[in-house]
C-alpha cells in the first residue's frame, strides 16, 4: 500500500500493517483451538471448556460470566501451560534438526498468510486488495510455500529416531505429494477462469476473486471445488485424513518426542494451516469478499465498504473453519491404503477429466457468452 | 467350504462416498442441538440411586445405642481385606455379659472397594453403605476410618426391632406374670 513518498514512514507503515494482519490472524488460529475443543464438545452433547478465568475479568456482571462459559481464557491457560511445562528432550534425537522441525513447520503458513488478500480498500479510483503483499504469482506462492510445511513434519520425525516418528513422517510425505497434484489441478480451471482475455494474472488472487464478482466458482465449477476441498482436509491434516498422527497406531506422528513448547509449535501451526485453508477456499470458490451469488457487491466505495469486505470474507472464512471442524467430529480416519487410493484414484484422474472440460468450456463462455 | 460373502451394488451415489458424509455431517449436527448430557459435578451432583453405595459406615439405632456387636463376620468376609475389629465389652451394664461391642472399629477407605457385602452379611444391620463416594484427603492416615468417624459418617438407622427394648418388656411382663 503506498500511502507517502516518504520511503521510510512507507516502510514503518508497512511493517505495522504487517505486525496487525500477523497478530490477528495468529490469535484467530489460537481461539481455532478453544472452537474446535468447543464444536467437538457440542458434538459430544457436553458444555466444553467453560472454567478457565481472571478473577478480576470474571468479576465484572454479565461479561466476565460469559467469557469464561465460552472457555475465552483457556487459551491462555494452554498457553501457559505449553511454556512452563518441563521439557524433556530424549538424548536418542539429532538435537539441531530436532529444534529446528518446530520452527519449520510454523514458518511457512506463516509466510503464506502475507499473500491472502482479506478485503479491498478503494485509493485514488482504484480498487486494491487488502493483504500484506499483493505479488502476481499469488496462488502459485500459496501453494509453493504452503506444502514446504511438510519438511517441518518430515524433519521432526526423522530427527525424533522414533519408528512411529519415523512413519509419520514417511506419510506426511506421501500424503502431501499425492494430493498436491489433484489440489493444482483442480485449481488450475479457477486460473484459467480469472484470466480473462484482456486482463493480466490470473494467478493473482485479487484477480480470482473479481472473476466470481455474481457467479461464485463453488457454484459453476462444483468438481473443482469438492476436488479442492477434499485436497485441503489431506493437505492440512484434518480428520478424515489424519494420517500423519494417527493417534491409534502411531502415538502422535512426528510430535511424538515433542514437548511443551516445541509441541505447541507443531500444534499451534496446524491450525494455522486449517485458517489459511479455509481463507484460501473461500477466495478461490466462495467468492472471498463479494457478497451472494447472483447479487452484486452492494459495498459503498469507502472506509466503511472496506469495513464490511472485511467482516464479510472473515464471516466466510469463520464458517469454513466451523465446517472443518464440524467434519472431523463426523467422519472417522481412512485407512492409509484408502487414502492413497482415493487421491490417485479417483482425484487425480477427476482433477484432470475437469480441467480439460473447464479448458474447452471457459474459451467458449468467454467467445459467445460476453 | 468358505463362506462366500454377497456384497450389496452399491449406485453411483453410494459409491462416491458423498451421501453418507452429508448423512454423517446431519446427525452430528442435530447433536450439536440437543442438551448437555453431562453434569457439571462439584456444581450439580448426580441423583444417586436408592441402592447405591458409596462409604461403609457404622450407624446407631433411634435410642443412640450401637448396633455392632462385633461379630466380626464383615471382618471376615472383605474381600480386599478393609476392616479391622477390636471387640470390647459393652458399655451397658445390663448387656455386658450377653453381647460385645467393638472397641476399635476401622475401615481403611483406600482399600474398600465398596462391594456392599459388610453390609449384606451383618446380622444386625450395623454396618451400612451410604451416599458418600468422594472421600479425599491429604494424607493416608486420615483415610483410615475409626471408630468415632464411622459413626459420625453413619448417624443413625432407625431400627424396627429394637431387641434389647423388647427383652426388658418380656422380662417385665414375666416379672408381673409371677407377682
Amino acid at each position: 500500500m503506498l500511502l507517502t513518498d516518504n520511503m521510510w514512514l512507507q516502510l514503518l507503515l508497512d511493517l505495522v500493517f504487517a505486525g496487525v494482519v500477523l497478530g490477528v490472524i495468529m490469535g484467530i488460529a489460537g481461539y481455532t483451538v478453544l472452537a474446535e475443543r468447543k464444536v467437538a464438545s457440542w458434538i459430544q452433547e457436553r458444555p466444553g471448556p467453560n472454567r478457565a478465568s481472571i478473577p478480576f475479568i470474571v468479576a465484572i456482571p454479565v461479561i466476565g460470566r460469559f467469557l469464561q462459559r465460552i472457555g475465552f481464557f483457556q487459551l491462555i491457560a494452554d498457553g501457559a501451560k505449553f511454556l512452563f511445562k518441563e521439557e524433556p528432550t530424549p538424548r536418542h534425537t539429532h538435537r539441531f534438526y530436532y529444534v529446528l522441525a518446530p520452527m519449520l513447520a510454523l514458518i511457512p503458513p506463516v509466510i503464506v498468510i502475507s499473500v491472502l488478500p482479506f478485503g479491498v480498500w478503494w485509493y485514488e479510483g482504484q480498487v486494491r486488495p487488502l493483504a500484506i503483499a499483493n505479488v502476481d504469482i499469488g496462488l502459485l506462492l500459496v501453494l509453493a510455500i504452503g506444502s514446504l510445511g511438510l519438511y517441518g513434519s518430515v524433519l521432526g520425525g526423522w530427527a525424533s529416531n522414533n519408528k512411529f516418528s519415523y512413519m509419520g513422517a514417511i506419510r506426511a510425505g506421501a500424503q502431501l505429494i499425492s494430493y498436491e497434484l489433484a489440489m493444482g489441478l483442480a485449481v488450475l480451471p479457477v486460473v484459467i477462469w480469472a484470466a480473462m482475455p484482456g486482463t493480466t494474472g490470473g494467478l493473482n488472487m485479487m484477480s480470482i476473486v473479481e472473476s466470481q464478482g455474481t457467479l461464485w466458482n463453488v457454484i459453476w465449477q462444483p468438481v473443482a471445488a469438492l476436488v479442492f476441498l477434499v485436497a485441503l482436509f489431506a493437505e492440512t491434516g484434518r480428520l478424515p485424513f489424519d494420517m500423519v498422527e494417527s493417534e491409534t497406531d502411531l502415538v502422535s506422528g512426528p510430535s511424538t518426542e515433542y514437548g511443551a513448547f516445541k509441541f505447541g509449535l507443531f500444534y499451534f501451526a496446524e491450525y494455522i494451516n486449517l485458517v489459511i485453508g479455509s481463507a484460501l477456499f473461500t477466495l478461490l470458490f466462495l467468492g472471498g469478499w463479494n457478497f451472494l451469488p447472483f447479487v452484486p457487491a452492494p459495498w459503498p466505495e469507502n472506509f466503511f465498504g472496506s469495513v464490511c469486505t472485511v467482516v464479510w470474507f472473515t464471516l466466510k472464512t469463520f464458517g469454513m473453519i466451523f465446517f472443518f471442524l464440524w467434519m472431523r467430529w463426523t467422519l472417522p480416519r481412512f485407512r492409509y491404503d484408502q487414502v492413497m487410493r482415493i487421491g490417485w484414484g479417483m482425484l487425480v484422474p477427476l482433477a484432470v477429466v475437469n480441467l480439460i472440460a473447464y479448458a474447452l468450456i471457459i474459451p467458449l463462455v468467454d467467445k459467445f457468452l460476453k | 467350504m468358505a463362506k462366500i460373502v454377497e456384497r450389496p451394488k452399491l449406485t453411483l451415489a453410494e459409491k462416491t462416498y458423498l451421501p453418507q458424509i452429508i448423512g454423517g455431517l446431519k446427525i452430528t449436527f442435530k447433536r450439536m442441538l440437543r442438551p448437555w448430557v453431562t453434569l457439571e459435578y462439584p456444581e450439580q451432583r448426580p441423583q444417586l440411586p436408592e441402592n447405591y453405595r458409596g462409604a461403609p459406615t457404622l450407624v446407631c439405632d433411634q435410642n443412640g445405642r450401637e448396633k455392632c456387636v462385633s461379630c466380626q463376620m464383615c471382618e471376615f468376609v472383605c474381600p480386599p481385606k478393609a476392616i479391622r475389629i477390636t471387640p470390647g465389652k459393652i458399655q451397658n451394664p445390663a448387656q455386658a455379659h450377653v453381647e460385645k461391642a467393638p472397641q476399635a472399629f476401622e475401615i481403611n477407605m483406600l482399600r474398600c472397594i465398596y462391594c456392599g457385602l459388610c453390609q449384606e452379611v451383618c446380622p444386625e444391620e450395623a454396618i451400612v453403605l451410604q451416599k458418600v463416594f468422594s472421600l479425599n484427603s491429604r494424607t493416608r492416615a486420615a483415610l483410615v476410618h475409626d471408630k468415632r468417624r464411622l459413626y459420625e459418617l453413619g448417624g443413625t438407622l432407625p431400627d424396627n426391632i429394637l431387641k434389647w427394648d423388647k427383652k426388658l418388656e418380656q422380662a417385665k411382663a414375666a416379672e408381673h406374670s409371677t407377682h
